[in-house]
């Protein structure tokens, strides 16, 4: 079944309007970085997209990197989420204010 | 779906029912994956995000969020976020709109002989190869780095 590519660019774009949403309204740390998987998806479904219009492998390939990228870095952030609960006792990024005092 | 799915993820008041959202979101982009013939790309997304990054985020969930009260008071400041969030969907959708998408039309599948995880496979190990190590070399890092930040560095010293 072919889905054409104008379509899944306007999926790709509304989710990742959902994950700006989610990131700049919410305030939990760990569903902001969930937000941002979202939009990480959203960018990944464009190259698998393009890469299905151009019949060309390279945004294939380059996909699997952003998949691979986007592995580490919710390590990364969960990480900083779990130093953040044990020195603040909470994951509202409200709560962490350092910089400002 | 995945659009369902992913404003489940934002809208839901427990970690626990935004990260089942996200998971449904993830398994459906999977399935979009397939029907634009990246199949290889659908079991990593499949392996790798359903599988790995959904595991992380519930072990984080239940290690931090035991005692979450929920307090929800409405601030104007959510409004106005969010305001700035549906402007840029906005911009992004006209620019969407504007593009000439439908020139392209999708062609035949060029890669159908070999199989899509066979060209993928010889493409990542020959053009890709220094992005390939870059990128194994990326993870290594961040696995040092996640072990070092969650350390509790008060338990070790006391």
């Amino acid at each position: 079944m072919p889905v054409p590519p104008g379509h899944v660019l306007v999926l790709s774009l509304l989710l990742f309007g959902v994950g700006i949403l989610g990131v700049l309204t919410r305030r939990n740390a760990i569903i902001i970085l969930m937000s941002i998987e979202l939009m990480m998806n959203a960018a990944n479904l464009n190259l698998i997209a393009f890469s299905r219009q151009h019949q060309h492998l390279v945004g294939q390939v380059f996909g699997v990197f952003t998949i691979a990228v986007a592995a580490g870095e919710v390590t990364v952030g969960l990480a900083i989420v779990l130093a953040l609960y044990r020195h603040f006792d909470s994951i509202k990024v409200d709560d962490v204010r350092l910089m400002k005092e | 779906m995945a659009l369902l799915a992913g404003l489940q993820v934002i809208a839901s008041r427990s970690p626990i029912h935004s990260a089942i959202g996200l998971v449904t979101s993830f398994l459906a982009i999977a399935g979009l994956y397939v029907l634009l013939h990246a199949e290889f790309v659908a079991a990593v997304q499949v392996l790798v995000y359903a599988g790995g990054i959904m595991v992380l985020f519930l072990f984080v969930i239940l290690l931090v969020n035991l005692r979450e009260r929920s307090v929800r008071r409405p601030r104007p400041r959510t409004i106005l976020q969010a305001a700035t969030g549906l402007l840029a969907i906005g911009a992004m959708l006209v620019v969407v709109r504007r593009g000439h998408w439908a020139d392209v039309q999708p062609g035949a599948v060029t890669d159908a002989g070999g199989g899509n995880l066979e060209a993928v496979g010889a493409a990542l190990f020959t053009d890709a190869l220094l992005p390939f190590e870059i990128a194994s070399l990326l993870l290594l890092v961040a696995m040092v780095a996640a072990i070092v930040l969650a350390r509790d560095l008060r338990r070790e010293e006391g």
